[in-house]
């Protein structure tokens, strides 16, 4: 008597195989998905914007005339604004990490905290920019200012920095901090002069990662109402501004009325990615070269 | 012999002394900072509290004022928006509808192709491959949405326009598709999480008794991993939700109550940027339906990542 009828086996064999040869062909063909659009639209992108970047174009002001406008001002207006968001979220996303690790006993209120920074992560940033306008711009009348600007991308990145900051200083190994105990150091110098210093590195890289977040958001900056034509470059906290984002968005919504309008966005994303590609490599060189491993 | 005894008698002391001294000194400072710095440290971490107590306490106050002027009733039954003019109407249902269909497209993209991405991540990528795929989906994730906007209008939408030629030149449906390419690698990398922390014992145990791989990820690997799968689901959906410089580009502002995609129609979050961009006078209904809006959407994705997080929490399976 046969258990197993060879003939039949084989060909359920061959067919099993057979599907999971196709299925694999077709999960590889999924993964490309994702890399075929970036292709194409950094392709798309570039080609636009051949022919538009040029000196005139970064140092240029401003205007309505697409040959003669030029992106300086909202250069300008990203540097303002990271120089506003980096110490703000720095001091902020670090303090609440130390305070969460090193300080807070593990219950309800550090779990509290902690939900609630996991929460804040997954709002909009929409929902920011009219936290931002009701506060910063309507009820301090400061107005859409870099300051006011600033402070609400800092709300929204703080998210970022705190739990980098946090998985940072949780790597630091404990008997590092027993060391410092042991020699004689009382816990505040065992933080800033053992634990802060041995997790520069993942903060660092938080702080990165967080300001080229802010530097790519239009959302919140387009609701706290950033006019399309800011003429005048910002030199103080008090000046009004634009940034790179915005004046994509401005000329992309009026690229159907002036065709040219598309080129100078493009031309402005090209740099944009520029500036995010540059600023993400600095963040993995740190975390590659710096990183200790203990 | 006594002389040597005294001397180091006074030598002893005279240590003592200095280090008294020093005690004096610079451990009051020290001290201080010592009790100082939990308080101050403390008094940080509420800020992201109180940035929280903001948005609701603003979002609640401002969303009362609009309700005295519009019923509620009539704000999330009414099929018509039209917030200027002489009769000004404040039906939600047309922002709601634009939302839901927008995020169902960007889904019905990043469902399947993140599902696919992480299954293929996980379970067959040599190292080598995965070591190029996953710095290229952090790349896809990284690309500011407003580049996602500009590529949904200026390529998406003419592309599909050859294709279907009734279709409106801003619509849901361009938009939507690239707000699913934008998902995909959050889809993907939050599933791919989920799928490699199920331990090795178990596809081992499926490959051992004649599985495919195919089978093992089938029967044995989505299953184990299921609440993350659909937790990193849900978490797009909140994401396709609260997405806003896409649709406000490549939708249009039309407030049609429809379900034709081919349409253009608008989302929450691109009612809110075309009321703000308006500089609504405070005070007026138009200004305050501006935070009822911001807060059903607030709404909608708070209760879609407290839901990630009770089914990741509620749901996974412990090895």
């Amino acid at each position: 008597m046969k258990y197993v009828d060879d003939k039949k086996f084989q060909t359920r064999m061959t067919i099993r195989m057979l599907i999971n040869k196709i299925a694999k062909l077709m999960f590889f063909l999924a993964t490309i998905i994702g890399l075929v659009v970036l292709v194409i639209l950094i392709y798309r992108v570039y080609t636009q914007s051949i022919g538009w970047i040029d000196w005139q174009f970064l140092t240029g002001k401003l205007s309505t005339k697409a040959e003669k406008a030029g992106i300086f001002g909202a250069l300008l207006g990203t540097l303002w604004l990271m120089a506003v968001v980096a110490p703000i979220t720095m001091i902020l996303g670090v303090g609440t990490a130390i305070y969460l690790e090193e300080y807070a006993k593990k219950g309800r209120i550090h779990s509290f905290i902690q939900t609630n920074i996991n929460n804040l992560a997954g709002v909009p940033s929409i929902v920011f920019g009219i936290l931002g306008l009701t506060i910063f711009v309507r009820g301090l009348h400061l107005g859409a200012i870099i300051l006011s600007g600033g402070l609400t991308m800092s709300l929204l990145v703080l998210p970022i920095v705190v739990v980098a900051s946090q998985e940072a200083i949780r790597s630091v190994p404990q008997f590092l901090r027993e060391a410092s105990y042991g020699m004689g150091a009382t816990k505040w110098q065992t933080i800033s002069k053992v634990v802060l210093p041995a997790s520069i590195p993942g903060i660092l890289t938080g702080v990165i990662l967080a300001l080229s977040r802010a530097i790519g958001e239009t959302a919140p900056l387009v609701v706290i109402g950033i006019p399309a034509l800011i003429l005048p470059f910002p030199d103080s906290l008090l000046d009004k501004f634009t940034v790179l984002p915005m004046q994509i968005y401005y000329w992309t919504i009026d690229s159907a009325l002036v065709d040219e309008y598309a080129n100078l966005a493009a031309a402005t994303i090209v740099i944009l990615l520029l500036a995010l590609f540059v600023m993400n490599s600095i963040a993995v060189i740190i975390r590659n070269k710096f990183q200790k491993r203990y | 012999m006594e002389n040597d005894i005294d001397q180091q008698k006074s030598t002893t002391i005279t240590i003592r002394q200095i280090i008294e001294k020093n005690k004096h000194s610079s451990m009051n400072l020290s001290r201080i900072k010592e009790r100082l710095m939990p308080i101050i440290l403390f008094t940080i971490a509420l800020i992201s509290i109180l940035t929280t107590a903001g948005i609701l306490l603003t979002l609640i106050f401002e969303t009362i004022e609009f309700f005295k002027a519009v019923p509620f009733l009539d704000f999330f039954t009414g099929t018509k928006l039209k917030p200027l003019g002489a009769d000004p109407k404040f039906g939600v249902l047309p922002l709601l509808t634009g939302t839901l269909l927008s995020s169902a497209i960007a889904m019905f993209v990043a469902i399947p192709i993140g599902l696919m991405t992480a299954i293929y991540l996980s379970e067959y990528a040599s190292d080598n491959a995965r070591r190029v795929l996953k710095p290229i989906l952090e790349v896809l994730a990284g690309i500011p949405t407003i580049v996602y906007g500009f590529f949904a209008f200026t390529f998406v939408t003419p592309l599909l326009r050859s294709f279907i030629p009734s279709l409106e030149p801003t619509n849901i449906l361009s938009p939507g598709l690239v707000m699913g390419i934008m998902i995909i690698p959050m889809v993907a990398s939050l599933s791919e999480d989920a799928m490699s922390s199920v331990p090795n014992a178990l596809r081992e145990g499926a490959l051992a008794l004649g599985a495919t791989k195919l089978e093992v990820t089938w029967k044995v690997i989505i299953p184990a991993a299921f609440s993350g799968i659909i937790a990193s689901f849900v978490l797009g959906i909140s994401r396709a939700i609260g997405e806003t410089m896409i649709v406000t580009i490549a939708s249009g502002s039309s407030k049609n109550f429809t379900f034709d995609i081919t349409q253009s129609m608008q989302t929450m979050t691109a009612y809110i940027v075309e009321v703000t961009g308006g500089e609504a006078a405070a005070g007026t209904t138009l200004y305050y339906s501006l935070y009822a809006v911001a807060m059903t959407l607030f709404f909608f994705t708070f209760l879609m990542n407290l839901l990630a997080q009770y089914i990741s929490r509620r749901f996974r399976e412990e090895y």
